[in-house]
């Protein structure tokens, strides 16, 4: 079986525990098309995608490939479904070969790589781009590791592609190219390709049909042509209220409040990530720092928050060094919020209460007598920030590990920018996961902060995001600062071209 | 502690225990015996009579404490099973306190015994934790070496310069005159011991739920990135967690060596420390529970003899019941987080979202 196949999810619903994640979903792929299926988090894209790919059974509707029915991960791989994650599912430390050969489900016990390379090398042949299968994958750069990712899914004779925002982790260029390539085996008559997306741009200049959704359920579906990205976003946010911006106040920064000298950071493989890295934020402002992830901000953004361990340099608040003790931040007020907040900045295991309680709780009045836990102003505090903060949770004593995402993120933000807001935020990719109105929120809160006299260290891998509200931009590149512009003279392809490290 | 782990931290021991009870059955049916017959005489043996409840509680009290050793630094995040090691050189250097001070009142001598068993096996696990915490020492595999070392220690000590020239054939330290014993509950057989387990389980469990030092030791254990993100010292959690798991365990053999045998010799390594470890996994690291599940372990202690007069099966067997249940308890931990269809049975509205991408 070759070529592209048509799919069709009918009337699909899936429920988990009290919330409903897709109620009479209806999607239609005709074989050969690109189709993407837009939403804002939450709507139920992932959900969908992984009924389609056999992960999920969906509770009411059916999957169809080509008219027979598909429900399992073995009858989707048969039939020809795959996968492209937004993270890279290859094995680093195996070259392009390597990766492309495991990945085939039918290996035999014993391989014999000579045949196994002459394969491969005759379906390069016949591939859209050509890619050195000796490389090994730790080497590669984001883009080409993407493209890997679909050379590996051609390779497994896939006829319907899956791509779940394959491209958030690539810089504006290196999106275009895998996109190209994308739409160029669509029009080869290769395959037929979902992608999963919220960069409506990418949409219109390379799909053919788009299906929104919204809370679960199907909102519309449309020709690419018969559309515009405004009516494609109204139908996303549906008739939310979308909250009032806040207005960025006309302010001059005021003196240096934290300062970064000569800071390096060891990667977690022992390798300099951030090398010899100095920095200033001032009072009143927020300074970002773009760059495509993985050219250090992580690390740097942990070596502020005391995770990681210092190899030479310092931090500097108000003057003086700043280590990250509990005296420290509380004294400072520089709270970090790193990405991914799960499993950085929460205890899994432990109830959405006590993590909003994380910064507070041996202060008063959650600890009275300086050394007992008052368990209801814990859950006092918490059912405030629940409210304030719209997190979705079925109680304030959930593990929040059983939360979205989206409401993780929304759980530290209250705890960090909730009651008792610091005067310094560092934070990365605080709206990774949030929907329109929740990111408006975040950033209303961020550019608050700065209204007030508060600074901001804002790491984003959205350039959006940064342009909307950050004063100055800086970009990260290979562990370095490799530009610096302020809100004002910014140009994108400059940027761009900065991220890609080819300045 | 949220509705979803007290759930799981009574259904997954209660599943343990039941596939152990099994698998012991049919080891018992194997050997002969009727495996009815052998539980009835494992509960007549442990909870029969009030005679049979003493002999249970007697065995419950070191395994309450030992199995405090376990849990509290388990709870900080960090597995140890040194508890052997600790109870021994804790009763060593009670014994060694007490003789000190015979001189003084009993209730002083007592006291010092108190402290140095403490502190001695407090810093006998808190290395194990140091170890792991700041040279990257699997604090596991430490705490298992240092049993060894800990019971070479005291066999080293009682033969050598501790040993009472009397003791001919089974070497130990001179004796601690009856009046500076531990002494028992009146009305009783029971030592005073078991008020340590208890008090010792009642404030671990005040401890880690109701202060705000337990909170910070859990957020440790839960997640030390998440720790380190708040500013806790989590270098100091961790020893202090370690420490105050090691003086259970201290304290335990100190109990040992001032009720029960009034000297320190071999015959103190008894293994409660090792069945500690058992109790704190099937307590599923919770003070509370350890209550419980000594009480159950000391009463399945205390049927050993009575199976072997009864249905002449070895002293061992007891051992091979301690056996399967551990290997039945490390197993069911797989079973954490997934028994959301056993949740569902009880409550008719599951509360969990599970992975929904709200």
């Amino acid at each position: 079986m070759h070529g592209p196949a048509r799919v069709e999810a009918i009337c699909i619903g899936k429920t988990f525990g009290p919330v409903r994640a897709l109620e009479g979903v209806n999607l239609t792929v005709p074989s050969g098309t690109f189709h993407a299926i837009v939403g804002e988090n939450g709507a139920g894209k992932s959900t969908l995608a992984k009924c389609l790919l056999g992960f999920y059974r969906p509770d009411e509707g059916e999957v169809r490939l080509d008219g027979v029915p598909v429900s399992t991960p073995a009858e989707a791989r048969r039939a020809g479904l795959g996968m492209v994650f937004q993270h890279f599912t290859l094995a680093p430390s195996l070259t392009v070969a390597e990766n492309l050969v495991l990945a085939r489900t039918d290996l035999p016990a014993i391989l014999n790589w000579k045949k196994e390379k002459e394969r491969l090398r005759t379906f390069l042949e016949h591939a859209p781009f050509q890619i050195n299968l000796e490389d090994r994958v730790e080497h590669l750069a984001a883009g080409q590791k993407q493209k890997v990712e679909i050379l590996k899914q051609l390779y497994l004779e896939t006829r319907v592609l899956i791509l779940d925002e394959p491209t958030s982790v690539l810089t504006p260029a290196e999106a275009d190219e895998v996109m190209t390539v994308l739409n160029a085996l669509v029009r080869k008559e290769a395959l037929s390709v979902i992608l999963i997306t919220h960069k409506l741009r990418e949409v219109m200049a390379f799909a053919d049909d788009v299906t929104v959704l919204r809370r679960g359920r199907w909102v519309a579906s449309c020709s690419v042509g018969s559309t515009s990205i405004p009516e494609i976003s109204s139908l996303m946010v549906g008739n939310a209220p979308l909250r009032e911006q806040s207005a960025r106040t006309d302010m001059t920064a005021g003196g240096a409040v934290l300062e970064i000298q000569n800071l390096s950071v060891l990667g977690d493989h022992g390798l300099p990530a951030v090398k010899d890295l100095s920095l200033t934020l001032k009072a009143g402002e927020i300074l970002g720092i773009a760059g495509v992830s993985g050219n250090g901000q992580r690390e740097l953004v942990q070596a502020i928050g005391g995770q990681r361990d210092i190899a030479s340099g310092e931090v500097r608040v108000a003057g003086k060094p700043f280590h990250g003790t509990r005296a420290d931040i509380r004294e400072c007020g520089v709270f970090t919020l790193p990405e991914e907040p799960l499993q950085n900045a929460t205890v899994p295991g432990m109830s959405v209460a006590q993590n909003i309680a994380l910064r507070t709780f041996d202060q008063a009045p959650t600890a009275k007598l300086g050394f007992l836990l008052d368990r209801g102003a814990i859950r006092r505090a918490a059912t405030a920030a629940v409210e304030r903060f719209s997190i979705r949770t079925p109680s304030i004593d959930t593990p929040i590990r059983n939360l979205s995402g989206g409401n993780v993120q929304r759980a530290v933000l209250a705890r960090d920018l909730g009651a008792r807001p610091p005067k310094i935020m560092v934070v990365a990719n605080p709206c990774f996961g949030l929907d329109f109105a929740a990111t408006g929120f975040v950033h209303n809160q961020l550019v608050e902060l700065r209204n007030g006299g508060g600074s901001v260290l804002l790491v984003s891998e959205d350039l959006d995001e940064l342009m909307k509200i950050a004063d100055r931009i800086v970009v990260m590149s290979d562990g370095r600062i490799a530009h610096e512009s302020t809100r004002a003279e910014l140009d994108l392809a400059v940027v761009g071209r900065y991220m890609g490290g080819h300045e | 502690m949220t509705s979803e782990q007290n759930f799981e931290g009574v259904a997954i021991p209660v599943i343990a225990i039941g596939t152990a009870l099994l698998l012991f059955s049919l080891f018992c049916a194997g050997v002969g015996a009727s495996p009815g017959g052998v539980l009835a005489s494992i509960y007549t043996a442990g909870f029969g009579s009030w005679y049979a409840w003493q002999n249970s509680l007697l065995r419950a009290a070191p395994l309450m404490l030992c199995g405090l050793a376990t849990a509290l630094p388990a709870q900080a995040g960090v597995i140890t099973v040194g508890n052997e090691g600790a109870f021994v050189v804790g009763g060593l250097a009670a014994a060694a306190a007490g003789l000190a001070t015979t001189s003084g009142p009993p209730l002083l001598c007592l006291a010092a015994m108190f402290l140095a068993g403490a502190v001695v096996g407090g810093a006998w696990i808190m290395l194990a934790a140091g170890l792991q915490y700041y040279r990257g020492v699997n604090a596991v595999i430490s705490s298992l070496l240092l049993n060894y070392i800990g019971i070479a220690l005291l066999l080293q000590l009682v033969e050598g310069p501790m040993r009472d020239p009397d003791s001919l054939n089974f070497p130990a330290t001179f004796p601690l005159p009856l009046s500076h014993q531990l002494g028992r509950i009146p009305g009783t057989r029971i030592h005073y011991g078991l008020v340590f387990g208890v008090v010792a389980c009642l404030l671990g469990w005040f401890l880690l739920e109701r202060t705000v030092w337990g909170m910070k030791l859990k957020i440790a254990g839960g997640n030390a990135r998440a720790a380190k993100l708040v500013g806790l010292p989590l270098g100091r959690i961790v020893l202090t967690a370690g420490f105050l798991g090691g003086a259970c365990a201290g304290l335990a053999g100190m109990v040992e060596v001032a009720a029960i045998h009034g000297r320190a010799s071999q015959a103190i390594s008894a293994g409660y420390g090792y069945v500690g470890i058992l109790v704190a996994f099937l307590s599923r690291q919770s003070p509370l529970r350890i209550l419980v599940v000594s009480l159950i372990l000391g009463a399945v202690l205390a049927s050993g003899g009575s199976l072997q007069r009864t249905h002449d099966l070895p002293d061992a067997t007891i051992n091979v019941f301690e056996g399967l249940a551990f290997l039945s308890i490390l197993a069911s931990e797989a079973l954490a987080g997934r028994l959301g269809f056993l949740t569902a049975l009880f409550k008719p509205v599951s509360t969990e979202v599970a992975d929904a991408k709200l």
